[in-house]
């Protein structure tokens, strides 16, 4: 990702920040500028609690390189890893890596919070980005 | 009354046995029987001093229901400070919520660099400055492959919410300091040096004792006046030591040694030992801490339980100590970046 790329997603990675309809309250995250329910554009800033349970899961072993070498992706320095749909307490669903937990303690159900990780590293002279995994 | 509103801890769920350390350098267990460290914790993969803050002080404002954007400033202390250029408060302060209208400076003074900020925010807050800051420490202590350091040097964090009408009063706050090269490192080099055996008697020892003494004398009180003591934590060894030569029995700083589960957090060292101590202290208790940073100095906080501390239940530093996977030292290198 681009750096202005990495900053306009802070505040989603960040504080889980997506949005809320006006008219239907219909919540979506990411944050959505049109509500696909009713059509309105009117939509404001929802900040999500961060808590959830797993919908479905995978476990990946192995990653697509990077032959640019421009990216220290985090997750494909701990292979295996957890990967993961969880669905938001208050209704939508976002996938996310799962962490801090052993393969087979990962089940469909279980309930999840927020961490906040390192996600990528754009090499070891670029900037660092921050954002939400669950455990 | 300003002081302590609300703490908050975060330790990282990997751990390292000293064994296996010692099992890798093809040392017997002999070479860490001294430290009083069975353990200590390891920060995974995506984890690093910004993200151990975060969690810290997420805990720390849930503890008190407190609003993020009510903080006038925040102040993290470490040595390991993922950016050499840009700071760590204000990732800290985005992902807490903070908004933007707090002052920050990201602090470094080896392990006593979160101590200092808690000093930092008290003053503010006194001055009429601010209304409320967080401060705190948070480390991810690396140490060369085979250096004693490797037995101990480890990955936690703790932040405090300062204001008025605190939980915890602190009643008086002084430093100690002076330029004693005791252990350093040097710009864009990946491992501390230090100076051994010179680490103890002139740097941790005559620091410790000399900031605890100044406090004692300006606050008027005496060792028996305090329930708990809390002293920096480099080993299981040192605290103890700084204990007895200063007239503190075992029993007023065996809760806050958790050094002995966990290693030492470097900046969050003394800090979660406060914590130990907060999660147990009842109104009334009075408690001495005095942290130590190499290069070297003291900071010394004479404190007063003044009403319930909040507690995060679910979040404390019990949990995090028990909550744990252990992993063997070839992940720890992995989970180090050091291969
Ligand atoms: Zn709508």
């Amino acid at each position: 990702m681009t750096v202005p790329k990495t900053w306009r997603r802070i505040p989603e990675l960040y504080n889980l920040q997506g949005t809320k309809c006006k008219s239907c309250s219909a919540l979506f995250f990411p944050g959505r500028e049109v509500c696909v329910k009713c059509g309105s554009i009117s939509l404001e800033p929802y900040r999500f609690q961060g808590k959830g349970r797993v919908v479905t899961f995978t476990i990946i072993r192995s990653q697509i390189s990077d032959p640019e070498g421009e990216n220290i992706d985090i997750p494909a320095r701990e292979i295996p890893y957890v990967l993961a749909i969880v669905e938001l307490a208050e209704g939508p669903m976002l996938t996310c890596q799962i962490v801090d937990t052993p393969e087979k303690d990962v089940f469909i159900g279980k309930q999840v919070d927020m961490v906040f990780r390192k996600i990528v590293e754009k090499g070891k002279r670029g900037v660092i980005q921050y954002g939400y995994k669950f455990r | 009354m300003v002081g302590i509103i609300s703490f908050g801890c975060y330790i990282p769920k990997y751990r390292l046995k000293a064994e296996d350390i010692a099992k890798a350098n093809g040392s017997s267990n002999d070479s860490f029987a001294g430290l009083g460290v069975t353990e200590k914790s390891v920060p995974g993969i995506d984890e690093d001093t910004i993200t151990i803050s975060t969690e810290a002080a997420k805990n720390a404002l849930n503890a008190a229901s407190i609003d993020p954007k009510q903080l006038g400033a925040i102040f993290i202390g470490s040595e390991s400070h993922p950016y050499a250029v840009k700071p760590t408060g204000t990732v800290v302060a985005q992902a807490i919520g903070m908004g933007n209208n707090y002052m920050t400076a990201d602090l470094q003074f080896a392990c006593k660099a979160g101590t200092a900020g808690m000093q930092i925010i008290y003053a503010m807050v006194k001055s009429g400055l601010i209304e409320q800051g967080i401060a705190g420490g948070a480390d991810t202590a690396q140490a060369a492959p085979g250096d004693a350091l490797e037995y101990t040097a480890a990955a936690g964090g703790a932040c405090f919410v300062i204001g008025k009408d605190p939980a915890v009063s602190i009643n008086a706050t002084l430093s100690f300091s002076s330029d004693t090269p005791d252990f350093w490192r040097r710009q864009h080099e990946k491992f501390p040096a230090h100076g051994g055996q010179f680490t103890g008697e002139p740097a941790y020892f005559h620091h410790i004792t000399s900031a605890a003494k100044n406090l004692m004398g300006k606050a008027g009180t005496k060792p028996s006046d305090y329930t708990y003591a809390i002293f920096h934590q480099p080993n299981g060894k040192f605290p103890l030591l700084a204990a007895s030569k200063l007239g503190f029995t075992e029993s007023q700083i065996k809760l806050s040694l958790i050094v002995t589960k966990i290693g030492n957090t470097y900046s969050g060292s003394s800090l979660l030992g406060l914590c130990a101590v907060l999660e147990k202290a009842k109104r009334g208790d009075r408690i001495i801490m005095v942290s130590y940073g190499s290069g070297a100095g003291s900071d010394a906080f004479d404190m007063t339980v003044e009403k319930a501390i909040p507690v995060l239940k679910g979040h404390t530093i019990q949990d995090y100590i028990q909550d744990k996977i252990y992993i063997d030292y070839s992940r720890y290198l992995k989970f180090t970046g050091q291969i």
